[in-house]
């Protein structure tokens, strides 16, 4: 081989050498921009919950939980804000699970490929894309005005329910796909009609999935202020709902859905929009306790789902 | 026989979320048009002020729009970059089980209660950015948009990465068997691949910045403010809403509609962002 | 083991074992790649004949947990492909890949011939518009689609697809071409087609092919491995193999015994 050739050769070894030391900091540059940028995420977190524990911690007490509001920031409390945020959640639950779970069952075991269905599965996803103020919009036209139901908690859990809906339907057909098709079979071998099958052995076996749809939509709805300011919750209520239980006859009663009401998040919502420091300190209490419930109800659902998965090998 | 009367509840039930948009079109449109008979639909569009609970009310929707689409536009601005570099780092450069754990705790992001988030934006966002920039006000839209867009994150990059993941690995060892580095996978074969599914995210994305209203509500003030100054403040359709409906308005009366009609906007914004989304996806798919 | 030194080495291997986690699919494996001839590599699947093929351009880089030990020398400055400083992009970008099921990537054709020049960093319109040409003509793809080179890959028949991923790999001129079944996926017609081609790609380039079509690796290649359980049991001029092989394991396996 002639020496120009060589040196040509040579030449041509050292560029690509170059080359892919160039190639080589870009693929690093890159994983240092990726993990920068979940760090970024990360610490984002770590902020909010240290400053908001920071300046809330300190004011929660056991009078924080049993007070009304007040005009006095060390006098006001939570009370009718977190009795509210459960009575709704109780009416949200109560709409959304069944309904929910029906749908999911719907549309993944019944349901022929028509396109009736496909405008249902259409819709389901862009449920997902209709800001919540919408919803809340809807149910202030309809179920205040047109259905009569009032600014009550019904009104305010039927909206929420509404909202976390497509949650809990994607979820309950999710769950559902990972039943194998050969326990379906089995079930109805042994002569289970279509509705034993899926009660004796569908639900019960993506039962784990569902119950983190549940959680997830329910730790959505228990944030979620937006809706219920559109639907008329007061922020300033210094009464309780009418007990749900009675001293005579017939003992049960459904009176507190119709009471005014307000949630945690809105009473927040009112404490940081004043001016005054004392009121910030009091929302970040509440956020403190919005905070802590919903990680650890999203908590608790990535634990379910890990378990689940761990378990379930078919 | 009781079978098909399960079959019939289970069908209702699922027909219910069609209700729901169904409602929710019906109601915006119907409550909007008594409002058009009384504010022309040229006026609405072009008008550059917006005070309906003045005595001499206007109607402009321009200040609004132009609010929401700014706080939208710098909530995207952090959120497609940072949620898309995420989102190629977790597919193509972690290992499997630290990609269970990060995903998870990004998704935390997208948990945590929006007025949470407006609390974060006023009060810490906005004392750090004045420590910047002194002049700051307190209420600003840059950092309500900056905080929309760290919540809005996990939307962006959840979706992007399992769009990613869902590219076939023999498409990504056809390209590493040619010499391309991991970079280059990644914006040559991975991404364009994994297109589809990440407009699908960025729609999402968009759409979530559109409507969110605790944030702006709180951080960025309620005044409409026809300005692309991102370090004023300014009202979004949905704060508006959340402002009036805080008042005592009868219903029926003229802010009453205000409120149905910004609504009917910021739906039609939302679907106009769903339709440009999906012409997209359509256009990529049959280049490809 | 006979060595032919009528022959330029293009690479050799040298007692190369590779291990997925705890389990060894390779055990000690030596043989030579003589330049411009076709060499299969065949056996019963799981005996390591496709892991030793993509020991070539360190695929097994892109997954945890493996481990290679011993070398691989590409020819003639000896470099060890499997050595730790050697970066596996150095490795793909001179060592080519046909994969099993062809892959085209969701890109024009034109495109899909290009990555590899484009990769490399290669801006220069007219050579990458050459060198497209020139490799779809190798890969005798060009007739059919010179007047469509933008419409897209996928839209291609199997058998296009295939050659076309030949034309990709073609396209950087790599110094070892490697195959890895590449017509298990495809019809009988376009098998013959892709036979065709390698035996016609042998005139500039060196193969190596991993083939479960004992046919195939009669009618094309130069020589012949057989490799069962991990170990390279025989290699030999495919003429001798497929007629006189030595061990009776090669014996059992080309007359059908076995596998």
């Amino acid at each position: 081989m002639s020496t120009a050739v060589l040196q040509s050769e040579r030449a041509q070894v050292l560029d690509m050498r170059a080359n892919i030391r160039r190639r080589q900091w870009v693929d690093l540059a890159f994983g240092v921009a990726g993990l920068l940028a979940l760090l970024f995420a990360l610490l984002t977190l770590l902020a909010l919950i240290i400053d908001l524990a920071m300046t809330g911690v300190p004011r929660l007490s056991w009078e924080f939980f049993t007070n009304f509001p007040s005009r006095f920031p060390e006098r006001a409390g939570i009370l009718s804000a977190w009795v509210g945020s459960f009575a709704i959640m109780i009416t949200t639950a109560c709409c959304a699970i069944p309904l929910g779970i029906a749908a999911g069952v719907y549309l993944e075991e019944y349901a022929s490929k028509n396109w009736l269905t496909g405008l249902i599965e259409l819709n389901i996803i862009n449920l997902a894309g209709i800001p919540s103020i919408t919803f809340g919009l809807m149910a202030l036209g309809l179920f205040v005005y047109q259905f009569q139901l009032g600014q009550s908690i019904l009104t305010a859990g039927l909206t929420l329910g509404l909202l976390v809906l497509p949650i809990i339907i994607v979820t309950t057909r999710e769950a559902i796909r990972t039943v194998p098709n050969s326990i379906r079979e089995a079930a109805y071998a042994l002569g289970a009609s279509r509705w034993q099958m899926v009660w004796d052995h569908l639900l019960p076996y993506s039962s784990g999935g569902i119950l983190t749809g549940v959680i997830i939509s329910l730790s959505r709805a228990i944030g979620e202020t937006a809706p219920l300011i559109t639907v008329g919750a007061l922020t300033f209520i210094a009464f309780l709902p009418h007990p749900p239980v009675m001293a005579e006859f017939p003992f049960l009663s459904f009176q507190w859905l119709k009471d005014p009401f307000t949630v945690m998040p809105i009473q927040m919502f009112n404490w940081v929009s004043r001016p005054q420091p004392e009121f910030h300190v009091n929302a970040a209490a509440t956020g403190v306790i919005l905070l802590v419930m919903t990680l650890v109800m999203n908590g608790i659902a990535i634990w379910i789902r890990y378990r689940f998965r761990q378990r379930l090998k078919w | 026989m009781k079978e098909r009367f399960i079959e019939a509840i289970l069908f209702l039930a699922a027909t219910s979320s069609v209700f729901v948009t169904f409602g929710i079109v019906w109601i915006l449109v119907k409550e909007s048009i008594p409002f058009f008979a009384h504010v022309p639909l040229g006026e609405f569009l072009t008008g550059t002020e917006w005070t309906p609970l003045f005595e001499n009310a206007r109607f402009g929707i321009l200040p609004l729009l132009c609010g929401t689409l700014l706080s939208t536009a710098i909530a995207l601005s952090v959120a497609i970059p940072l949620g898309t570099v995420a989102a190629a780092f977790l597919s193509e450069y972690t290992k499997p089980w630290l990609r269970e754990i990060l995903k998870p705790i990004l998704e935390l992001l997208a948990a945590v209660p929006t007025v949470v988030y407006g609390y974060f934006a006023l009060l810490f966002v906005t004392p750090l950015l004045q420590k910047i920039h002194p002049d700051l006000g307190g209420f600003n839209v840059l950092s309500a948009g900056l905080v929309m867009g760290m919540m809005i994150v996990p939307y962006v990059s959840s979706l992007s990465e399992d769009a990613m993941r869902s590219v076939p690995g023999h498409l990504k060892e056809g390209s590493f068997a040619l010499g391309a580095s991991r970079f280059q996978t990644i914006f040559r074969v991975v991404i364009p691949t994994a297109f589809s599914g990440m407009t699908s995210a960025y729609i999402l994305a968009i759409s979530r910045a559109l409507g969110e209203t605790m944030v702006v509500s709180i951080a960025a003030g309620m005044q409409p403010n026809l300005t692309a100054n991102p370090l004023e403040p300014a009202a979004t359709i949905t704060a508006f809403i959340v402002q009036v409906s805080m008042g005592d308005l009868p219903h029926g009366s003229i802010g009453y509609q205000s409120i149905y009609v910004a609504g009917l906007t910021l739906l039609f914004l939302t679907l106009c962002f769903n339709v440009l989304g999906l012409w997209l996806r359509q256009k990529y798919q049959e280049k490809e | 083991m006979t060595t032919n030194t009528n022959l330029n080495l293009r690479a050799e291997v040298k007692d190369l074992s590779f291990s997925y986690g705890p389990k060894k699919v390779l055990n000690r494996v030596s043989m030579p790649i003589y330049e411009n001839r076709i060499t299969a590599l065949i056996g019963p699947s799981g005996c390591g004949k496709t892991t030793l093929l993509r020991c070539f351009n360190r695929m097994h880089d892109l997954y945890a947990a493996t481990n290679y030990d011993g070398e691989i020398l590409l020819h003639p400055e000896k470099r060890n492909v499997l050595a730790r400083d050697v970066d596996p992009m150095e490795v793909r970008m001179r060592i080519g890949m046909v994969f099993q099921k062809p892959n085209p990537f969701p890109k024009s054709i034109f495109e899909n011939v290009a990555y590899g020049l484009r990769v490399r960093g290669v801006r220069k319109r007219s050579f990458i518009e050459d060198r497209v040409e020139k490799s779809l003509q190798q890969a005798g793809l060009w007739s059919e689609v010179k007047d469509r080179l933008p419409s897209p890959a996928t839209a291609l028949s199997g058998g296009q697809q295939q050659r076309l991923c030949i034309a990709r790999a073609l396209a950087t001129e790599p110094e070892i071409l490697l195959l890895d079944e590449p017509t298990s996926a495809l019809d009988p017609i376009s098998t013959t087609h892709i036979e065709e081609l390698i035996t016609e790609l042998k005139k500039d380039w060196t193969i190596v092919i991993v083939t479960h079509n004992l046919h195939q690796a009669s009618r094309t290649a130069d020589y012949t491995a057989f490799m069962y359980l991990g170990d390279l049991i025989e290699f030999d001029t495919s003429d001798k193999l497929f007629t006189t092989p030595r061990d009776p394991r090669t014996e059992n396996y080309i007359t059908g015994r076995f596998g």
